[in-house]
């Protein structure tokens, strides 16, 4: 898709054909291949999906895998319809999704904030970092999950007890690139910009803090997943409502079908998440050379 | 604004004061190394620049050049001695002070206008008021035009001329630059060095010019500054008496450029050599 963005160079003229068309038949001839290119990359992508969840059902219906542990794609399917149809246990299928959607997206957007906050601070005031260092490789060493019993039992079974999970694991992956990011800072631009006139504070708003989000951006897109994952796992640990409930129940009752089924859902939730994400990257960095703007640019 | 001409003396300048631009004395710098030591950049460095006056520094790689700017721009404090400029000891960075740096220093994320907008922003003053400066100063500097444009998109020589624009808007009465044009290619650079001097005569600041290339500090300086190889101290000045407007790709062949260039090599030479001698005696005992 990056194609798109980036025009290719104009073509060298490799012969000394002197027909004033060999140079634009150069560039169709590239167009083509291009082309040819991408089709060819999208039928192997259907490829891999048709053989993978195919053999999956293939091998239930063979009996050589046991459709109790590992459910069947077609199950999940029509358990997917069912809940679209029919609802859920615990209500209908949006209110899951938007429950759940609701508590990751309010512990991303604090612990992003409270992240880029605290990584900036720590990394342009040395001595703060020097005393509160420590404390945080200790936090970030302990494996955070935990502390959903620990935040159920404290706030309850409603929105506060995941939006804290979900915060807790956001904020240090925030916090480590924020910080690296302040660390990484050209000291030319910052020496620049004193001797153009600027504060303290001017220098990390408008010198600092663009030239870490990279670094920032970056983060991002893991932690949208350990938001979800932290509002997930703490409806499994208690809750009400949301699809980590939906998954736990699922599993209360021996249904792998619903464990994968929500698992799709969460999916395409994260998936789409990914996408503005993405779309916010690219908004943001727009100054940066194309090249380097962004990991889709490897591809991914 | 002080808009001094060209051919005019540099008695227009806004300064009621008849003190120097700058004045070193007797400046040491060391800095402490990671190894737990001591390095000593600069010893004993005595210079001074009259207020208008262009001024060259040259000497060998790695002598402490580019120290003596940190140090007059207040980036950093001298050990020992005394730094003024306009007769204020320099205790923080001056608001009289515009620095061009040796690699690009403009801002990546700002685009053209906004990057020479930065200074007088800094500084305070009204939008509206900043865009039609930076405008003129993007016309001044041949770059109309190229107002939205990040510096990404841009060659090396223009975005010299963004960090010359971006220093100039706040019109200092002081310029230094740390060897502002060695990464350009050759012409761009002589073209740069012409350019440098159209726009140095409309504001007429006083120039400190650090650069390892003889030609250029003669082709642009009313004085030229050798230092010796580090710790740097001042081994000679010259000063260079060719008539202004000059055209740098021609007054090479001038002969009286010729006699200042041998004259400034012989003091120049010992010191290259002392430096190189001293680069090679590390590297043998480092391998």
């Amino acid at each position: 898709m990056n194609d798109l963005r980036n025009p290719p160079r104009p073509a060298t003229e490799v012969e000394s054909g002197d027909s004033p068309t060999s140079e634009s038949s150069i560039a169709d001839a590239r167009r083509r291949a291009q082309v040819r290119r991408r089709v060819s990359v999208y039928l192997s992508r259907t490829a891999v999906v048709v053989i993978v969840v195919g053999g999956w059902e293939l091998f239930v219906r063979l009996k050589i895998v046991d459709p109790f542990f590992w459910g069947q794609p077609s199950g999940i399917y029509s358990q997917i319809r069912d809940w679209v149809e029919h609802g859920t246990a615990q209500g209908s299928l949006w209110l899951q999704i938007e429950v759940t959607l609701e508590e990751a997206i309010l512990g991303f957007v604090i612990g992003v904030i409270a992240g880029v906050v605290t990584g900036i601070a720590l990394g342009r005031i040395r001595f703060l970092a020097d005393v509160f260092g420590p404390f945080i490789k200790i936090m970030n060493s302990i494996p955070r999950i935990v502390l959903g019993a620990l935040f159920i039992v404290a706030f309850g079974l409603g929105l506060e007890s995941k939006v804290i999970l979900a915060v807790v694991l956001v904020f240090f992956a925030v916090f480590f690139n924020a910080f690296q990011g302040t660390r990484e800072v050209d000291r030319n631009l910052t020496a620049n910009a004193r001797i153009l006139g600027a504060s303290r504070w001017q220098v990390t708003t408008q010198v600092v803090l663009p030239s870490a989000f990279t670094w920032i951006l970056a983060s991002l897109h893991v932690s949208f997943g350990f938001a979800l994952i932290g509002a997930i796992v703490g409806e499994f640990l208690g809750a009400d409502k949301g699809l980590g409930l939906l998954i736990r129940m699922s599993q209360n009752t021996f249904n792998p079908n619903g464990v994968l089924g929500a698992m799709f859902i969460m999916a395409l939730v994260a998936l789409g998440a990914e996408a503005l994400i993405t779309m916010l990257e690219r908004r943001l960095l727009r100054w940066r050379p194309p090249q380097l703007a962004g990991p889709e640019a490897a591809g991914l | 604004m002080a808009m001094a001409r060209g051919g005019t003396s540099s008695g227009l300048i806004q300064s009621d004061d008849s003190a120097p631009a700058i004045e070193l004395r007797h400046v040491t710098k060391t800095f402490a190394t990671p190894g737990g030591g001591t390095y000593t950049a600069l010893r004993d460095l005595d210079l001074t620049v009259e207020s208008g006056e262009f001024c060259a520094v040259v000497g060998p790689t790695g002598c402490g050049k580019s120290t003596t700017l940190t140090l007059v721009s207040g980036l950093e404090r001298a050990t020992g001695g005394d730094v003024r400029v306009y007769n204020q000891p320099v205790d923080r960075i001056g608001s009289d002070i515009g620095f061009v740096f040796q690699n690009d220093a403009v801002f990546p994320w700002k685009n053209v206008l906004d990057n020479v907008s930065a200074g007088p922003r800094f500084r305070g003053k009204p939008r509206t008021e900043v865009r039609t400066e930076a405008r003129d100063w993007l016309r001044r500097v041949g770059l109309s035009g190229f107002e939205d444009r990040y510096p990404h998109q841009l060659s090396g020589g223009m975005r010299k001329r963004v960090a010359l624009a971006q220093s100039l808007i706040n019109e200092p009465r002081i310029l230094l630059m740390d060897e502002p044009f060695s990464a350009l290619d050759v012409q761009t650079r002589s073209i740069m060095a012409n350019e440098l001097l159209s726009l140095w005569d409309l504001t007429r600041p006083a120039v400190v010019f650090v650069t390892h290339d003889l030609e250029e500090a003669i082709a642009l300086a009313d004085k030229v500054v050798v230092l010796t190889a580090g710790p740097a101290t001042v081994k000679a000045t010259f000063k260079v008496d060719l008539p202004r407007p000059r055209v740098v790709q021609e007054i090479r062949f001038d002969q009286r450029f010729v006699e200042l260039y041998q004259q400034i090599w012989a003091a120049l030479r010992d010191e290259v050599e002392i430096a190189y001698a001293r680069t090679t005696a590390s590297a043998e005992e480092a391998s």
